[in-house]
Formats: structure tokens, C-alpha cells, sequence
């Protein structure tokens, strides 16, 4: 086992919590970059193709 | 929450201690969850959900559901920065010492940090995604929940829930203005509703938990002026509620149906309200106390969800015009 940034030593059930925390992280972001362009491209919906060239 | 609860000793109840956690080392998903105080945000959204059905005009549904989105988010924020002031206090009460910062599960410093983050980032993605009035509102009510009601009100004063209430009554606001984009006289009669709802909702669960708010030296109603004076309150608030119920159909955005519906629930609130203030003493005082907090829930519940039902069956095809 290694030392965290403050010198304690996690145990395997805190090692366990921190992953899923970071995956939950993970995930909420993917989450939110989808959550902005799905909603760029309904925001624009036609406008792009139509526009006058 | 019900196995977290049999954790709290006594000891813990008499000296709570927020700084003793491990914080985030000891944190789980599900703590940050509870930080967000997940039950008032399903009442919220409910809430702002009909708020946004019921709205004239036509939003995208996708953008509707990113409405929807901010409105958990900062709903959210803003429960998280009630935990991180509140810590404190909420190790003192029965009702609130399983959350995560009196367990120790989480720093106070990381539930502000997490707050601030959420309440930002959930009004700038309102703004930038949606309409900026809505964000205006998300705004407010954060602000309102943190600021007025957490920190200045709730301590201070046993008016705290009839101000702080503002803060519970935004959402439906919000959910109109993600369609309009304006404040109008409909969303304001859907906030006096559940403004006007608060008062007898929370002073009934205050009687059955004076001793709590007592301990914790929260100055709520029943512990600043008494339980008989609270049965009046409750009383006149429920009968000034009744009335502000029947606004939806006054102002033509609800139907018959809704107006049934709304008579009908407020005469049995109003009959909760009669139950409490009647009994004073012993099992039937909390037992009375306990059924008006229960039904409040219902109540309000079930009022937004008359109006939903009205909304959607008005665009179904065939539908009669009186409805």
C-alpha cells in the first residue's frame, strides 16, 4: 500500500471509494459534453444547412 | 437513511464533532448524494416539471430536459451549502445528524467547495443552454435558500420558514420561464401556492420535533412561542392557503377538474389543520401533528399533479373545451 498526498495510508475499502468517486466524476462530465452539443445541435437545427452562402 | 440513523449515539447527538472525518477519503458516492439532499430535490423538480408543462408556448423537449437538469443541479448546490452552514446544528438533531458532514463522511470545506461548483455551474449552463431569466431565477433561488433562509433567517428568527419558504416556491417559476422567458402573473400564483404551503407544512413537523429544534437552538415556532400559538398559525395559514389554490382556475390556465380536485384536497388540509389546533395533549396532539406533515406532502403533490394532468390532457385530440 502507498501513502495518499497527506502520508496516510489508504486502506483497500478507501482505495475502493476513491475509484468509484473518480469514476462517478468521469462519468457526470461525459454526461455533460454530450448534454452540450445534443443541445448545440437542436439550438442551430437547420440554420447551419440553410444559411445563405 | 433509516440504518445511517441507528448509528448516531448519543454522544455524537450532544458533541457533535464536523471536523473528525476523514473526509474525502472516507466519502462514497452516496454521501455526496444525501449532500444534495435528494428527496427535497424530487419535490422541486416535480414542481418545476409542472411548472413547465403548464407554461403557454412551446420549448424542445430536449431543452426541456436540460431545464430540468439545472434546476436538480442547483437544487442541489443549494442543498449542499445548507449542509456545509448547518453542520453544526444538524449534529445536534435527531431528524439531521446521519448527514454526511455530522457523520464525518465529508469536510465541511469539500460540501462548500461541491456547493459553489454545482450553484455556478447549474446557472451558467441555464443561461448559456436555455434562457437567461430562468438562470436569473435558478439564481435567486439559491441565493435566497442560502443566503436568506440559511444564514440569516433560520437561526434568528421564528418567521424563518415563512420567508425562507421563498425559496421552496421558486421552482415552478423557473420551469414557466424556461418556456416564456418572463415572469407572469400564472408563475407567480404557482410560487404563492407553495409559499403559502410551507408555513402549516413545516410547523406541523416542528410540534412533533420541538425538542430538536430546542436542542439545536433553532428558533422555530413551537420552541419561540409555544405549541397552541403554533396550532393558530397553522390554522390561519392553512385557511389563507385554500383560497390561493383555486388561483390556477381563476386565472384560466386550470379547469373544472382542477378546481374539484383543489376544493376537495384543501377542505381535507383545512380538516387537518381543525385536528391539530383542537388536540392539544398527549398521543393525539402528535398523532394529529404527524397526519397534517404527512398530508401536506400529499397535498401539495397531488395539486401539481392535477394541473399536469389537466395540461396534458389538453393536448390530447378530442378533448372537451370546458376542461
Amino acid at each position: 500500500m502507498e501513502p495518499d498526498d497527506e502520508g496516510r495510508t489508504l486502506t483497500p475499502e478507501e482505495r475502493r471509494r476513491r475509484r468509484r468517486r473518480n469514476l462517478a466524476l468521469a462519468w457526470f462530465l461525459v454526461l455533460l459534453v454530450v448534454l452540450f452539443f445534443v443541445t448545440t445541435l437542436v439550438r442551430l437545427g437547420g440554420n447551419v444547412a440553410n444559411r445563405p452562402l | 437513511m433509516s440504518r445511517m440513523s441507528t448509528d448516531i449515539s448519543e454522544a455524537r447527538l450532544a458533541h457533535p464533532d464536523v471536523s473528525s472525518g476523514a473526509g474525502a477519503v472516507a466519502a462514497d458516492i452516496e454521501d455526496y448524494v444525501a449532500l444534495l439532499k435528494p428527496r427535497v430535490m424530487s419535490l422541486v423538480l416535480f414542481t418545476a416539471f409542472v411548472g413547465l408543462m403548464v407554461a403557454p408556448g412551446h420549448i424542445h423537449p430536449w431543452i426541456g430536459l436540460v431545464a430540468l437538469v439545472c434546476i436538480g443541479l442547483g437544487a442541489g448546490a443549494a442543498g449542499a451549502l445548507n449542509m456545509w452552514y448547518d453542520a453544526d446544528i444538524d449534529g445536534r438533531m435527531r431528524r439531521t445528524a446521519a448527514r454526511p458532514i455530522p457523520r464525518g463522511k465529508i469536510q465541511p470545506g469539500e460540501a462548500l467547495g461541491f456547493g459553489t461548483v454545482l450553484a455556478i455551474g447549474s446557472v451558467m449552463m441555464m443561461g448559456t443552454l436555455v434562457n437567461w431569466t430562468a438562470a436569473a431565477l435558478l439564481a435567486l433561488t439559491i441565493a435566497f435558500y442560502v443566503f436568506i433562509y440559511t444564514m440569516w433567517l433560520k437561526r434568528r428568527s421564528p418567521q424563518n420558514i415563512v420567508i425562507g419558504g421563498a425559496a421552496g416556491a421558486f421552482p415552478p417559476m423557473v420551469g414557466w420561464a424556461a418556456v416564456t422567458g418572463t415572469v407572469s402573473l400564472e408563475s407567480v400564483a404557482l410560487f404563492l401556492m407553495i409559499f403559502m404551503w410551507t408555513p402549516p407544512h413545516f410547523w406541523a413537523l416542528a410540534l412533533f420535533r420541538s425538542e430538536d429544534y430546542a436542542r439545536a437552538g433553532v428558533p422555530m415556532l413551537p420552541v419561540v412561542a409555544g405549541a397552541d400559538e403554533t396550532r393558530r398559525q397553522i390554522l390561519i395559514y392553512t385557511a389563507l392557503l385554500v383560497p390561493v389554490t383555486l388561483l390556477p382556475w381563476a386565472l384560466g390556465f386550470a379547469g373544472a377538474v382542477y378546481l374539484a380536485m383543489a376544493a376537495v384536497l384543501g377542505a381535507l388540509f383545512l380538516g387537518c389543520a381543525l385536528d391539530v389546533f383542537r388536540r392539544r395533549e398527549g398521543e393525539l396532539a402528535e398523532r394529529a401533528a404527524k397526519r397534517m406533515f404527512a398530508y401536506s406532502v400529499l397535498y401539495l403533490f397531488l395539486l401539481f399533479a392535477g394541473l399536469l394532468a389537466e395540461s396534458l390532457l389538453r393536448l390530447a385530440p378530442g378533448t372537451p373545451g370546458w376542461l
